[in-house]
């Protein structure tokens, strides 16, 4: 039985193993969305992760945008033209590339917006530096972007992890759980987690917190439990956890699993990994750039809106790129212009925007973040929850009314930022 | 004594590995087809069972679910794969794979992009603490079906006239056809075995890592890699290698976390040089 006798179909069944190993490691290539219009619209460029570990996220980013779009077409368009929204998956740093140069090259975008990996955003800011286009990043978060990789053609509409961290340290601080308080810490294991643990565990540090431990998770990592028991090895006082879509949703839920009694904080918070975690296995107090139970009444419109439009309330990332269309087209129609060079300028002047917050917001002018509220909010009681979107109570406005936008901003010297000449 | 504990639990998150890797070995063995489907199988196995739980708990999912992903692959083999068996592998493959990004696609827009919260059933929540042991019953509960599964599977390939023909099959698919026996019913059923086994391991985790997309797509190539270190076609070694592979993750996680994926490559490439055919592989006449 052991001797074999050749068969014909030998050398391609040999291929084909060959072939399904190859394959199965090629990340699933996403099916581009176009919204198009006709004549000589103004188009923007969309660019976000639609698959992948990111990419449930970035599918409410996608929908933000295609709302504003709509709305803005709605009201006649801007100087008399249709606006076109021309999006495009984006799912690894690579492809982000490529599409970001279709975008530019092919379909004359006169900006790209969108992005959510910093890996990605990091390569598409290099694109808009070399071509001249504006990037709008409605989701990177590593301060890298912003210090020493920031552009002149990069504008951030999404906060930095430095700010994250400095809204809940902020809180944390003010309640005195920093001080003599031992961490243990879970990082992504990519540019947006390492920047993040920098920040993270740094102002902790600075504020007589202990670190325990960091452990470097690999992205889409479907188990946890092993580093569940290590962490009741350590028996931390806090679990800090730095990591990003799918994989915040993954340890949640494991972490409930083994019900271990240190509670949980994060230096990022994004609405849908939380949901689809499920409210049950949620605790602790987190940040939010903005959350749909927000009250300010222009932020209640959008999400009624967005519900009447899509039959689910939009989460933060949403939030992001429906307000990066908007800004890109208020600054359009303020200039009267297209052109790269009037927009940055406009931009770089202190432009005000209405964020659908409580505050407006400008961009400041040697590193282009944009400055603007932010949130602390608290896992709600269950019984106290209208529907499976209704997670947060929201605590507290960081920085509350008198405080300056500037106190959750990275300093100078913390964000090294020596932009490139337009 | 954490060490310990790391490889004790690797063996418990190793249960849905072999389940899954079970059934690609099969339909590989059998039909000599490369599913890259087998991960969505998983998913759609995990979806189902979404719905199902809403009606009939999740002890009705775990029940039902399989049989649906099973009845899907019975109708994919029987007007799809069936026309590919005696043409080009190659097509076979194409095939699959496209039917996997059909698949997660049209997950997405049926039940969109973002993950679905599924609850842990409450009977199965808790701990057992043995010392300075944490076991969670739900991973003992899967642990255990994982062994119900394999056990009936080997009853089936091993005690049963259809498991006879199964295993001829995969040895001398001529010689059995030429005793006059029609392998195609045989070929369906074990398609819809494998995908089943598939079906349930996603119903196993959907509790564990949610309910999304892509789901399938991340834990196929897993799935690869425990087939091939446990050889080609041998149920032991896919057993033996689905256990290895949750320990080693376990301790590359202890020392080193970062390679903690990796781990299980790693494992591959050294058992490969080592042993070209895998743990438990044996030379198949048909494959080499």
């Amino acid at each position: 039985m052991k001797d074999k006798i050749s068969s014909p179909a030998s050398a391609g069944r040999r291929e084909a193993i060959k072939a399904a190993a190859a394959l199965s490691v090629v990340p699933l290539l996403g099916f581009p969305a176009v919204l198009r219009a006709q004549g000589d619209a103004i188009r923007l460029g969309h660019l976000t992760p639609r698959t992948g570990f990111l990419g449930q996220v970035g599918e409410y980013g996608f929908k933000g945008a295609t709302l504003a779009v709509e709305e803005a077409n709605a009201r006649g368009g801007v100087l008399g033209r249709r606006i076109e929204l021309i999006a495009e998956d984006s799912v690894n740093p690579q492809t982000a590339v490529n599409k970001a140069q279709k975008l530019i090259e092919r379909d004359r975008v006169i900006c790209l917006i969108g992005e959510i990996s910093s890996a990605s955003g990091l390569a598409i800011g290099e694109q808009a530096q070399r071509y001249k286009i504006p990037f709008f990043n409605t989701g990177c978060n590593s301060d890298a972007l912003r210090g020493s990789n920031c552009k002149r053609y990069m504008f951030h509409i999404e906060g930095s992890n430095t700010m994250y961290t400095k809204t809940i340290g902020t809180w944390q601080l003010q309640k005195n759980l920093i001080k003599g308080a031992r961490w243990a810490f879970l990082t992504a294991d990519y540019a947006f987690g390492h920047d993040l643990y920098k920040v993270s565990s740094r102002f902790l540090e600075e504020h007589g917190g202990i670190i325990l431990n960091n452990d470097f998770v690999p992205t889409n990592t479907a188990d946890y439990s092993a580093y569940i028991l290590k962490l009741r090895q350590l028996k931390p006082d806090f679990v800090y956890l730095n990591l990003a879509g799918v994989d915040q949703t993954t340890f949640l839920k494991q972490y409930r699993e083994y019900n271990l009694p240190y509670e949980l904080a994060g230096g990022v918070m994004d609405t849908a990994p939380f949901w689809a975690a499920g409210l049950e296995n949620l605790s602790g107090h987190w940040q939010s750039l903005w959350y749909h139970g927000l009250t300010v009444p222009a932020s209640r419109t959008f999400t009624e809106r967005f519900v009447k439009k899509f039959g689910h309330p939009p989460e933060n990332q949403a939030w992001g790129d429906y307000v990066g269309v908007r800004i890109v087209l208020q600054t359009v129609a303020e200039t009267k212009s297209t052109e790269p060079r009037r927009l940055i300028e406009h931009l770089e002047k202190g432009a005000e925007f209405d964020l659908l917050k409580a505050r407006k917001g400008r961009f400041r002018d040697w590193d282009h973040q944009l400055l603007q509220e932010m949130y602390v909010v608290k896992v709600k009681d269950k019984s106290r929850s209208k529907d499976k979107w209704d997670i947060f109570d929201l605590v507290e406005t960081v920085p509350d009314a008198k405080g300056s936008l500037e106190l959750i901003q990275p300093t100078q010297a913390e964000n090294p930022c020596d932009m490139p000449a337009a | 004594m954490l060490l310990l504990e790391q490889i004790v639990n690797g063996l418990l998150v190793g249960s849905y590995y072999i389940l899954l890797s079970l059934g690609l070995s099969l339909i590989f063995s059998l039909g000599g087809v490369v599913n890259l489907a087998h991960g969505a199988f998983y998913a759609v196995g995990a979806y189902l069972a979404w719905e199902i739980e809403k009606r009939a708990g999740f002890f009705g999912a775990m029940g039902l679910s399989p049989v649906g992903v099973a009845l899907i692959g019975m109708l994919v083999e029987r007007f799809a794969l069936r026309r590919l068996y005696s043409k080009d592998p190659m097509l076979g493959l194409l095939f699959t794979f496209g039917l996997a990004l059909t698949a997660e696609q049209a997950l997405r827009i049926v039940w969109g992009s973002t993950g679905l919260p599924f609850a842990m059933p409450d009977a199965l929540r808790g701990q057992l603490i043995l010392g300075d042991f944490i076991y969670s019953y739900y991973r003992l509960f899967m642990l255990a079906v994982a062994a119900l599964g394999v056990a009936g599977c080997w009853l089936l390939l091993n005690k049963t006239a259809f498991g006879m023909v199964v295993r001829a099959g995969t040895r001398d698919p001529e010689m059995v056809r030429a005793l006059g026996i029609n392998l195609r019913p045989t070929l369906t059923a074990v398609f819809a075995l494998g995908v089943a086994l598939a079906g349930l391991a996603g119903v196993l985790s959907a509790p564990l890592a949610g309910v999304q997309p892509a789901m399938g797509t991340e834990i196929l190539t897993a799935t690869f890699v425990v087939v091939v270190i446990g050889g080609l076609g041998s149920f032991w070694g896919v057993v033996l290698a689905g256990l290895l592979v949750g320990a080693v993750r376990g301790v590359t996680i202890y020392f080193y976390p970062p390679a903690a994926e990796a781990s299980m490559y790693l494992l591959m490439i050294l058992l490969l040089l080592l042993r070209p055919r895998g743990l438990m592989g044996e030379r198949f006449e048909k494959f080499e």
